[in-house]
């Protein structure tokens, strides 16, 4: 019940103070230019005066648009997971209304729990409104895709933002001031791009989520199920570990 | 039984010691006032009450449940203000009470009829649909309070509850509270005196961590009476009043006699020899007095005493 009554506040709060606007928007209008951009990139650079410089480009297919998509989609989830859950936990403790709640009957584990679900959610609903729309846009500029493979490849953008989101809300819980919770966890995320390419790991990596959702569209039935793996576990272990932490913390 | 019992309580924050082997117990129902210069120890002993803090060593309950060994069997029974109540702003005090008994599940029947009796406790009706954010200090406070009171809790712990707050706003939350008298049991910090000598009915002081001394106010009062009079007589009779104070002062009771214009404080050796000879020596000399009364401390003077006395030890 308390998880419940939690959930509900974190979801208005979203509504209320536009986060899930944004998010919303900002995931829609980044959704929909690829397949435009994809569409017209020709017709755009050649509008552009390059003097004696030719300029040519490959023609547009359904797979610049896709890739274009997911490339934009990947980037926008680190930027809205990052900033959306950087206050989570530590604005609350930092202004006091974790204190003021937490002396009630509301475990910690709910607390945070909540406020995973309600992210989480906000970017399920974003991820579905938002590839409707680059779908029927999609088809609308160049073809019809495969569904099912569609639907893949942003559950597999939502499992990416979910590695984010619990990242973040870790950072968020062992710290007290927003600006430290992102730094912290951009640092981690550094740390995992260098780890994917300096120590080619990438295919390990969360990001490998997005090359096999484009791979998928692509045709390619090559899958990533390790990725898959590592990604859950970056998923649960943060958020386990911000419980134990949270659970002892002095507020 | 004790609705609040404390044993041995520390808290040590790397090379300061905020507690230093606290012991107490309040009994049920009463208003206690914890009464401390600031950086005492009032906020972290409250802080460990309600399990915000852990403590270093020690134990302490609330109504005979272990704090920090069940969490929300302490919860339900305790309404917690903070020194500077947060709130979501965003909210409206009808939501966020709502929230609060979302949160302590009470069925939705009870809960609404329960924020409807809040919000008229704490004068905020008609501020019911204004988000918090737009909420002067006085309102906060007050909404604080009726969140506290939610769960009707057995215990009430109140950290600093007025110490922001101007003249008007003191008033009404220690009216608020003296209206709680009987109903639970308060537990109140504060460094303001006159705060606790208006409402608490037993006071514990608290200095460097430790119990300087618990007791009903009262008896703190009488323990730390001075063993003083005071006269005032009309204008006419300075004189007579001068005469009357040399006189005094031959007599094997007074200890001394200090006059100032139309007024004298008498300070003696035997209360009860003064009680009974004071006025008939008064009739006698012929003076018609405007004020006589035994001196009372006041609960700062108790405290000034006390804390000077555990600094000088020190």
């Amino acid at each position: 019940m308390s998880l419940f009554a939690e959930f509900r506040k974190e979801w208005r709060y979203l509504i209320r103070s536009y986060r899930f606007l944004i998010a919303v928007v900002v995931l829609l209008f980044f959704g929909l230019t690829s397949p435009v951009l994809a569409r017209y990139q020709e017709e755009l650079m050649n509008a552009i005066p390059t003097g004696d410089i030719t300029v040519s480009m490959p023609p547009a297919t359904v797979m610049t648009a896709i890739g274009q998509y997911a490339k934009n989609m990947a980037q926008d989830g680190v930027l809205l997971g990052l900033l959306l859950t950087m206050g989570a936990v530590a604005m609350e403790k930092d202004k006091g209304t974790a204190a003021m709640m937490l002396v009630k009957p509301l475990p910690r584990g709910s607390f945070l729990t909540a406020k995973f679900l309600s992210l989480a959610a906000m970017f399920a609903i974003c991820l579905i409104v938002t590839g409707l729309s680059a779908y029927y846009y999609t088809w609308l500029l160049f073809e019809a895709m495969n569904i099912g493979h569609w639907l893949v490849l942003n559950l597999l953008l939502f499992v990416y933002f979910l590695v984010i989101v619990a990242i973040t809300l870790f950072c968020s819980t062992i710290t007290r001031s927003q600006g430290a919770a992102i730094g912290i966890a951009f640092g981690l995320l550094v740390i995992g791009w260098f780890a994917g390419g300096i120590l080619r790991l990438g295919k390990f990596m969360p990001g490998e989520l997005v090359t096999w959702g484009v791979r998928l569209m692509q045709g390619d039935g090559s899958q990533s199920w390790i990725a898959l793996g590592v990604s859950l576990g970056l998923i649960i272990v943060p958020l386990l570990a911000a419980w134990q932490i949270f659970k002892r913390q002095e507020l | 039984m004790l609705a609040v019992r404390i044993e041995g309580l520390s808290k040590i924050f790397g090379s300061f010691t905020a507690l230093n082997g606290l012991s107490l117990g309040v009994e049920e129902g009463t208003i206690f006032g914890f009464l401390g210069p600031n950086g005492a120890g009032k906020t972290t002993t409250i802080r460990i009450l309600t399990g915000l803090a852990h403590a270093s060593s020690g134990k302490a309950w609330i109504n005979g449940v272990e704090v920090g060994t069940n969490h929300n069997e302490v919860a339900r029974q305790i309404g917690f203000l903070p020194e500077e109540p947060a709130f979501y702003t965003w909210m409206t005090p009808r939501e966020f009470l709502n929230y609060v008994g979302e949160v302590f599940n009470l069925p939705a029947k009870d809960r609404l009829a329960r924020i409807d009796e809040l919000l008229t406790l704490a004068g905020l009706q008609e501020s019911a649909k204004r988000r918090i954010g737009g909420f002067s200090r006085g309102m906060r406070q007050r909404l604080a309070l009726a969140q506290a009171l939610m769960n009707r809790p057995t215990v009430l712990l109140l950290d600093e509850p007025a110490s922001a707050l101007d003249p008007e706003g003191r008033k009404e939350v220690l009216d608020f509270i003296e209206q709680l008298r009987g109903r639970c049991t308060v537990f109140m910090s504060t460094h303001i005196l006159a705060d606790v000598e208006r409402v608490c009915d037993t006071v514990g002081i608290i200095d460097h961590g430790k119990l300087v001394t618990q007791a009903p106010r009262d008896t703190l009062l009488a323990q730390y009476a001075i063993p003083a009079f005071e006269v005032q007589v009309e204008a006419q009779y300075e004189a007579g009043l001068k005469d009357w104070g040399e006189s005094l002062k031959k007599i094997s009771w007074v200890k001394s006699v200090s006059i100032d214009k139309l007024a004298a404080r008498i300070v003696v050796n035997n209360v009860d020899i003064a009680n009974k000879e004071l006025l008939p020596s008064i009739e006698r000399d012929g003076l018609i007095i405007t004020r006589y009364e035994v001196v009372k401390p006041s609960l700062e003077e108790v405290f000034l005493h006390l804390v000077g006395q555990e600094e000088a030890v020190r």
